[in-house]
């Protein structure tokens, strides 16, 4: 009987003993399994999230098992819920902590689109200020629909060419949010 | 469709004998503009310049050292149409009184005054810089009459009737999408 295969490895040689890849794949493979999840939870969204990151649903078998509180040592910032105008400095704050690579999931209608907050006080979409890499809907979204939105952040990281960070695409977009 | 004020069924509650006593006393020595009854309680509405003098004889003659409450209001009808609230406790005889001040905004008076209840009741003050932040009513005498819950950058009253509820700043919603 065979070990079931935790991943698929990527394109590479392999013959008796060895296997040859590029280390860019490497790296990604290593990258995309061991995401390092930044909670950012301000509402009902979050209390799915913690559904989600509990033993049920078990969203430490993705590589996430160290949520981490602190931005420095977070590779994915999940905001997930509504976010006041008063808290998008905050927010941007907490992101512009957050060491590169980093990516941004946003949970949920609030954090994607204002959702029903259509109102004077609410941050429209936390786009606004940060750039999102993943939008989950849903209000709440199941933890299926997060867990779905994680797989969609590891395919992301997973194909990311190591040099994107340093593209002039990269540094305009970030200077679109004002973030240098 | 005009607005009425038909009774409410609460308003056959009767109100307690000091109250009405109160009442009639405050109305005798200052004149009030209106007087009725709402839950059982004793409304009193008084012009701006007799309001700090009402409020400092509940307090000081009649004994009602409690502030409640205090908050704005923009009414849809009449000349006057902003108004502040405030309610008083008197503990000992268990009995409430609100007391309403209209403000009107005309071309000559942009912004309505009215005198700020610190001096009487410390509690008044994050009141009043709410009532202020929501409505743009000034308290003169305030000592710290600045935003309290929205931004300090926003540019407007965001309850005031002229002002809709939504976001009025923002590009990124289709109007026939959002039902707006």
């Amino acid at each position: 009987m065979t070990a079931p295969l935790v991943t698929d490895p990527p394109e590479g040689v392999t013959g008796q003993g060895f296997y040859l890849t590029s280390l860019e794949k490497a790296v990604a493979l290593a990258r995309k399994n061991s995401i390092w999840p930044l909670p950012f939870a301000t509402s009902c969204c979050g209390i799915e999230f913690m559904a989600t990151m509990a033993s049920h649903y078990d969203f430490a078998r993705f590589g996430s098992e160290r949520p981490s509180f602190s931005p420095r040592q977070a590779d994915l910032l999940m905001v997930m819920g509504t976010v006041a105008k008063k808290l998008g400095p905050i927010l941007k704050q907490v992101y512009c902590q957050m060491a590169e690579p980093r990516w941004v999931m946003a949970v949920g209608a609030c954090a994607s689109s204002g959702g029903i907050f259509d109102t004077y006080s609410v941050l429209q979409g936390i786009d606004q200020v940060i750039p999102v890499d993943v939008y989950v809907p849903g209000c709440p979204p199941r933890p299926e629909q997060i867990i779905d939105g994680l797989m969609s952040v590891q395919s992301l990281v997973g194909t990311e060419s190591l040099r994107r960070r340093h593209s002039d695409a990269y540094t305009q977009l970030l200077k679109g949010y004002g973030i240098d | 469709m005009a607005l009425t004020n038909s009774p409410h069924p609460s308003d056959t509650l009767s109100p307690t004998p000091f109250g009405t006593a109160v009442c009639d006393d405050v109305s005798q020595r200052f004149g009030v503009v209106a007087q009725h009854l709402q839950y059982g309680h004793w409304c009193l509405e008084v012009g701006p310049t007799t309001y700090y003098a009402v409020m400092q004889d509940l307090k000081h003659t009649h004994g009602f050292t409690m502030l409640t409450d205090l908050c704005g209001v923009h009414h849809a009808e009449g000349e006057a149409t902003l108004a502040v609230v405030a309610q008083v406790h008197h503990l000992p005889e268990r009995t409430r009184l609100f007391v309403t001040v209209r403000l009107a905004v005309t071309e000559t008076e942009p912004v309505p005054v009215v005198d700020s209840l610190v001096p009487l009741f410390p509690s008044a003050n994050w009141m009043e810089r709410e009532t202020y932040d929501f409505f743009g009513i000034q308290f003169a005498g305030h000592p710290n009459l600045k935003r309290i819950l929205n931004e300090d950058d926003m540019a407007y009253f965001p309850l005031r009737k002229e002002y809709p509820l939504e976001d009025q700043s923002r590009t990124d919603k289709d109007d026939r999408m959002f039902g707006r």
